[in-house]
């Protein structure tokens, strides 16, 4: 890495140049400029200190030339494939292309030799499996224990995993075990000629981004949440092979014993979708429910209304978003026939993706809409269900 | 049981901008405070002393008055404190950072378990613990929501996953990390404050570790470097769509497809 350097002598407004650092870490020590913890090695102060600041690098660089491809952690639990893996694929192959090298998968598991050939379809160079018994249900020990076992053998330049509960605990035991960075839920990934991978996460609660490198160290290891990249298209050809990675039974050592795997119990309640549908006054009649009730199954959603729905009891108070009823944040709402009171958006206003269906173009809802369709509902509503039926559902 | 919950000093808001002029960080020096998910994480550590006896102490770096934490850790019940200090020590990262607290941990005494919040609010990485753990070489389990019980120098807790709730049965010494929500987290106590606010907490700088060299620690002990920092890009988009319904169901259809809704 490195280190700053002040040249003392040269300082001569202490007070300006302490202000050059944004994190405040410089301080005026009797007269000499001394660095604190607070310093971030962001190097402003090299760029702004007019020479008073300077940076040494360390003089020992590893030879990034023996580090090659780049891997993707396949992300799954019982052989179920997340697809967050498919994602890192297709950005694998973005980078990969840059640097002329090749991109790996590595899918550790028991009875997963099957489906490691699904992955295939997707443009990977090789497909790393152990196959496993000790690899049953995630014992985070033993799944590093295979994974640092590949990490050894194929020497990627750059590990992807995405940001799921398993990769947010896998991935920093493999980094701390090479004692190598790693940098969580980046947004933006790139890579230099020399294989220095650029990752670019936000900071300080998203009021910042930062870009951050890995210069002298390998592999360079990144997470990423899921739905940031974007998957591939599957191809009908399968390329690339299957390479089994041996790793001996005697090597697996945990002695933490996985008890028992049982489905997480649905969360139900409005506030726990991830998507919403809500239906207001626009809806004219009862029956008419029905439409926001295939739409939001086919989005795998729940569905929810405004409070004169509930009033004449259309539907039961615990689907009321609004102040007098429930706040809810979900990735995605669409409102159909909403106007948009103060204490209905009040409940939903921080939705993440806000799509309002409205006939008045001045409804209120219009205002705090990502996406604000002037239309009739029941002419948009039926054709967008069956889009959404014929493309398939993701989520 | 030895209990060691390690706790971490947060800045009060993270109200930042950069001027995109400059570049420079504009700070809302807001007060410091406990990360809010330690809280749930010194409360596991509570119950746990409570239900099963022992010790619990409480571990911190940062600066001189991270000091602070300790004591409010003091007024909920811990009992013992220790906070790593050391200029050296800035500007690490995850890993420096996971480092210097396994260093630390092994001069403050021999735990049974070792209990972290979730994530703090500032990093957000989620990282430290299970980095930690690896440095110690005792197993972790993350994203614990539910503790079943101790037995037989185990633990047996709920891990959550994506679709699932793993039971896994660990043994000591062992780390987790907590959930928000696993407990409510008590109230410091205005007694307990006054009892403990004179009570030593033990320090430790580079020197007191058993590893001294400094290449380990701080900027130098850390592989990754942030090379620039600049504000977020607003993706916020809104847009007003007058057309045909046909076209409006078309291009809501492509919306949801753009923002990965459908496929």
């Amino acid at each position: 890495m490195g280190k700053l350097i002040v040249h003392q002598e040269k300082a001569q407004n202490i007070a300006e140049l302490i202000k050059i650092c944004p994190f405040g870490a410089m301080e005026n020590k009797n007269g000499k400029i001394e660095i604190n913890s607070a310093c971030r090695l962001c190097k402003l102060c090299v760029k702004r200190g007019g020479g008073v600041f300077e940076f040494v690098e360390s003089e020992i660089w590893i030879d990034k030339t023996a580090w090659r491809g780049i891997s993707v952690y396949v992300d799954h639990v019982d052989g179920k494939i997340h697809p967050v893996t498919y994602e890192l694929i297709g950005k694998a192959k973005e980078l990969a292309a840059k640097i002329n090298q090749p991109v790996y998968a590595v899918f550790l598991g028991e009875n997963i030799s099957q489906k490691a050939q699904e992955i295939l379809h997707y443009g990977v160079d090789k497909v790393y499996i152990c196959d496993k018994k000790e690899l049953r249900g995630f014992n985070i020990e033993n799944y590093a224990t295979a994974f640092e076992n590949f990490i050894e053998k194929v020497k990627p330049a750059v590990v992807l995993v995405g940001a799921t509960p398993v990769g947010r605990q896998l991935a920093p035991k493999i980094a701390a075990h090479f004692r190598t960075g790693l940098t969580a839920d980046c947004t933006v990934l790139d890579i230099h000629e020399n294989t220095d991978l650029v990752q670019i996460r936000p900071a300080f609660g998203g009021n910042i981004m930062a870009e951050i490198l890995t210069p002298n160290h390998r592999p360079q290891m990144a997470t990423v949440r899921y739905k940031i990249m974007d998957a591939p298209k599957r191809s009908d050809e399968i390329s690339g092979s299957v390479e089994p990675l041996e790793v001996n039974s005697d090597k697996f050592t945990s002695k933490v014993e996985v008890l028992s795997v049982i489905k997480k119990p649905r969360e139900v309640g409005i506030e726990n979708a991830d998507v919403l549908i809500v239906a207001g006054r626009g809806v004219k009649k009862k029956e008419d429910l029905k439409l926001i009730r295939e739409l939001a199954e086919v989005l795998n959603g729940d569905f929810a209304c405004t409070r004169p729905l509930v009033e004449c009891g259309w539907l039961e108070p615990k689907r009321q978003i609004g102040l007098s009823g429930r706040t809810v944040r979900p990735k995605l709402i669409i409102t159909c026939g909403v106007s948009g009171s103060v204490q209905f958006v009040a409940g939903m206003e921080h939705s993440e993706q806000i799509f309002a269906i409205n006939s008045d173009s001045k409804a209120s809802i219009f205002k705090i809409a990502n996406y604000a369709v002037v239309g009739d509902l029941y002419e948009i509503i039926p054709p967008l269900i069956a889009k959404i039926k014929q493309g398939g559902s993701i989520a | 049981m030895e209990i060691l919950v390690c706790i971490k000093q947060v800045p009060g808001s993270n109200k930042v901008e950069v001027d995109p002029v400059t570049g420079v960080l504009k700070r809302n020096s807001a007060d410091a405070k406990m990360n809010p998910y330690d809280l749930f994480a010194l409360e596991t550590g509570l119950r746990l002393r409570e239900k099963y006896g022992g010790n619990l102490s409480v571990l911190t770096m940062g600066p001189p008055q991270a000091a602070t934490i300790i004591y409010e850790a003091f007024a909920m019940g811990a009992d013992k404190g220790a906070l790593i200090t050391d200029r050296k020590f800035g500007g690490s990262d995850v890993l420096a950072t996971s480092y210097t607290l396994s260093q630390g941990i092994r001069n403050f005494g021999a735990f049974d378990i070792i209990i972290c919040g979730l994530q703090t609010t500032d990093g957000d990485t989620a990282q430290v613990g299970p980095e930690v753990s690896e440095m110690l070489g005792v197993p972790c389990v993350c994203n614990v929501r539910a503790i079943d019980k101790v037995e037989d120098n185990h633990i047996i807790v709920d891990m959550e996953m994506s679709e699932d709730i793993e039971r896994l049965k660990v043994p000591f010494p062992c780390l987790i990390t907590v959930q928000k929500d696993i407990y409510e987290p008590r109230l410091p106590s205005y007694k307990k404050q006054k009892a403990t606010a004179n009570r030593e907490i033990s320090r430790y700088s580079l020197n007191n570790m058993t590893d001294k060299n400094e290449k380990h620690y701080g900027l130098d002990g850390s592989p990754t470097c942030v090379q620039r920092i600049f504000p977020p890009i607003s993706n916020k988009i809104q847009e007003k769509w007058t057309d045909s319904s046909e076209n409006l169901s078309q291009r809501i259809y492509d919306a949801l497809k753009k923002i990965k809704f459908t496929a």
